[in-house]
């Protein structure tokens, strides 16, 4: 790693690690509660008590981190209810899956949450293959490992150029996109797009990796440390960014729990659950990392924690760099991923198959699977219900951000109107996997 | 007052061309980024990119303060008012990007959940297609956009058709004069 | 999934149930255990669907309902049967995860389209509030004792429900010539 500066002791004080010792299991030994405090879900016209005054932040707002409109009832400066109001970026992406194939069903659900596009394209690629029991060549199963990877970095690097804009760090939104940019660049040389790839498919990747792309992710990994030791020069001590950040909007576990929440944000709150662990698949059992996690559940651990999960990310990116095998990229089952092009003019069967492929799609046999995996956001899940048709009966995407969006409830009342800004920004909420 | 109002010949042409290059110079975009080709949009406004370059040195928030509404990302029937409304709020001049194919014809997404095509809801100078555009193909639209305006086309086209917000200004002379869009 | 608890066979005559399964199907009479696809899957009857979710949390330690959501039937090509569970057209399908077992167990209810209601689980697991506004949203399916039951994904004057099979709003076009249609 090249010279960081940050302060070993502040990070050994707010931030933990779980080192890998194999798969974890966690224990907790106390039962959880629903909630040590009373929160109130409210429905229909909000009544006007004397002296308050309800104000709408959104849709349109350079800080809601997309299409979200937030109501919230202020006394003065402070907020004393906060209800997120969603439903502006409602695309009907669970109905029109139901009219995709599922070769066609990757580019729906890619679209999901655009940040970790190619998260969404795996947990639908794996709930299918469940469902079709599918058994995949190592190259494959280690190579959506690596993409996946690189796109959380993406995705936690652009949470903290927005991070800090919405903090008033302006210089963050620039430094965060340099080192984007970087990632983008090599996950457009592996895949062709810089986002939305449709590159994780059912039965492997799309295509194999290009050649030179150990030396390329080589040395993005070295330019996105060099960045992120700038990131940790720039705000880790910097007494503006800690008075706006800790000890605000603090959630405990309890809480978290009891409102579905997963992720980063839960794992602010001091339990160090990441399902790469603790239910692994790809081969996360296979790669050493650690789990960040937090002590205080405020928007500091959260921002420590993504901060540091980039740096996680690069280790398990290059394990992968070092010990990708070597094989097929896709299962070679011409009844689920189709033939190599060349192949197409050489054979008459080839040619079947893609015209099947590509028109019809694969039969999936009757049944229902539901598949977590952990996202950047949380843990996303994929229910499909298949009739033994090419098309799913339902696909539906458990979206992190669709349930984490709910403590926000929790979370800014008692707080101040910017400091509800620096919370709805430190939830990291994707409105296409809260709408969908 | 616009450019529209004064009566054309040799002196004024030199200042029509000076306002249309303070115009093109500094178009400010609001902030309407919707779904994924806000990604974009941030990617293009960002070092890398760097609209600023082109004069877009802010994006503003308020609608008010800004001359071009790049609608990125796909407009949900929820949206479609608010999307309406911001721009209504918008002032004269002002132009409308539509930003990828989810807004310029519904994408990929032909159903009961999706405008197909913003242009159904406010008129749109400039089309912008992919899924989403890349920063360069963004900025190609609006130095597109640039071009049009250069050449004074759209508020020439919107005279032509209608299409603008119909605005009158009065003359001394007590004759009104459309700004741009409908006669009379 | 990382199973720690036990192995679980699934053979063509006997189906060994997980232990969070088994003890389900032995408190609630009349439900189903189930594994699909290496996961535990539990149909209990519609009645007793908040009490389930209770017993999950109390005495399984099932810390969180990950997700809620529902499926419409009607269109079905194959439905495979499971023997004891009389299918409806709407199903109710509930994930819980329990962090300190880590296991998952799926609870499915069957909801008849002619009264589309279930209990709210809401007084238990809060974050399905957002869930069950959803699923009342796209399907029509009614949460009793839910807080706040209004539209969520919709815009509030929308009519109809689009995520059902046979809502006409909703029906996606033909895209092209030999498209089969809408199903």
């Amino acid at each position: 790693m090249s010279t960081s500066m940050h302060d070993p002791e502040l990070e050994a004080q707010r931030l933990g690690r779980q080192t890998d010792e194999g798969a974890q299991v966690l224990r907790r030994d106390t039962p959880a509660q629903p909630g040590t405090h009373e929160v109130v879900v409210t429905g229909g016209i909000w009544p006007e008590d004397d002296g308050t005054m309800i104000i709408n932040m959104g849709p349109q707002h350079p800080s809601t981190h997309g299409v979200l409109r937030m109501m919230m009832e202020l006394d003065g400066e402070t907020v004393l209810r906060a209800k997120p109001v969603i439903g502006y970026l409602h695309t009907g992406m669970e109905k029109q899956a139901e009219h995709l194939t599922y070769v066609q069903g990757g580019t729906n659900v890619t679209r999901m949450d655009y940040l970790s596009c190619m998260s969404n394209e795996l947990v639908f690629a794996l709930a299918v293959e469940n469902l079709l029991d599918l058994e995949l060549p190592e190259r494959a199963v280690w190579a959506r490992m690596y993409l996946v990877e690189l796109q959380r970095m993406a995705s936690h690097l652009l949470f903290q150029a927005t991070n800090g804009m919405d903090m008033g760090a302006l210089s963050m939104m620039i430094y965060g996109w340099r080192e984007r940019e970087e990632v983008l660049r090599l996950i457009e040389a592996i895949t062709g797009l810089r986002m939305n790839n449709n590159f994780i498919r059912v039965g492997g990747i799309a295509a194999d990796l290009p050649d030179g792309w150990r030396e390329h992710t080589l040395e993005v990994c070295a330019l996105v440390e060099s960045g992120v030791a700038q990131y940790e020069a720039l705000l880790l001590e910097n007494p503006i960014w800690q008075e706006r950040t800790m000890g605000i909007g603090t959630i405990t576990t309890d809480d978290a729990l009891a409102l579905g929440i997963t992720g980063p944000i839960l794992r602010s709150t001091g339990f160090p659950w990441d399902l790469r662990k603790a239910q692994p698949y790809l081969a996360y059992d296979q790669v050493q990392f650690d789990v960040c996690y937090g002590r205080n559940g405020d928007c500091y651990d959260r921002f420590l924690i993504r901060l540091y999960e980039i740096l996680e990310s690069v280790k398990i990116v290059r394990q992968c760099v070092e010990r990708m095998p070597d094989g097929d990229y896709r299962i070679q089952d011409r009844k689920v991923t189709p033939p190599p092009r060349a192949r197409i003019d050489e054979s008459m069967e080839a040619l079947i198959h893609h015209f099947k492929l590509f028109t019809e799609g694969f039969k999936v046999p009757a049944g229902e699977t539901y598949v977590p995996i952990e996202s950047a956001r949380g843990e996303i899940g994929c229910y499909i219900v298949s009739d033994g048709t090419p098309k799913p009966v339902r696909m539906h995407i458990r979206g992190p951000s669709f349930y984490n969006l709910q403590s926000m409830a929790a979370m800014a009342p008692g707080t101040f109107v910017a400091d509800s800004i620096a919370i709805l920004s430190s939830i990291d909420p994707i409105l296409g996997e809260v709408d969908r | 007052m616009g450019l529209e109002a004064i009566s054309h010949n040799f002196l004024t042409g030199r200042l029509e061309d000076l306002v249309r290059w303070a115009r093109r110079n500094s178009v400010w975009p609001a902030t309407f980024g919707l779904a994924c080709c806000a990604i974009e949009m941030m990617a293009s406004g960002a070092a890398h990119y760097d609209t600023a370059r082109f004069g877009m040195e802010v994006f503003r928030a308020s609608p008010r303060q800004a001359d071009l509404m790049i609608v990125a990302g796909r407009v949900s029937q929820k949206m479609a008012p608010v999307l309406r409304q911001v721009y209504d709020q918008m002032v004269e001049p002002k132009w409308v990007i539509s930003m990828g194919v989810c807004a310029s014809s519904g994408g990929m997404f032909n159903n009961y959940a999706i405008v197909q095509g913003v242009d159904q809801i406010v008129p749109v100078d400039v089309y912008v297609p992919g899924c989403p555009p890349g920063p360069e193909t963004l900025l190609h639209g609006i130095l597109t956009l640039h071009e049009l305006i250069r050449t004074g086309e759209i508020m020439k086209r919107r005279e032509a058709t209608g299409a603008g917000a119909g605005l009158e200004v009065a003359q001394r002379d007590g004759v009104p004069v459309t700004l741009s869009g409908v006669k009379g | 999934m990382a199973d720690v608890e036990t192995e679980v066979a699934d053979t063509a005559d006997e189906i060994v149930l997980e232990p969070v399964a088994a003890a389900l199907v032995a408190r609630f009479p009349g439900s189903v255990g189930m594994v699909s696809h290496g996961q535990s899957v539990v149909h209990v009857d519609r009645a007793s669907w908040r009490a389930a979710s209770l017993f999950l949390r109390d005495e399984e330690r099932f810390t969180q309902c990950v997700d809620l959501t529902a499926v419409d039937h009607l269109t079905d090509v194959e439905r495979p049967p499971v023997a004891g569970v009389t299918f409806e057209r709407f199903e109710v399908v509930a994930n819980f995860l329990s962090h300190p077992r880590n296991l998952r167990v799926r609870l499915i209810a069957q909801v008849p389209v002619a009264a589309p209601r279930v209990e709210s689980l809401t007084s238990e697991f809060p974050g399905v509030g957002f869930a069950e506004r959803e699923v009342f949203d796209l399907l029509g399916i009614e949460f009793e004792g839910h807080p706040d039951l209004t539209r969520i994904l919709m815009p509030d004057d929308w009519v109809g429900h689009p995520l059902r099979k046979d809502d006409a709003d909703a029906r996606i076009p033909v895209t092209f010539k030999g498209d089969p249609g809408p199903r």
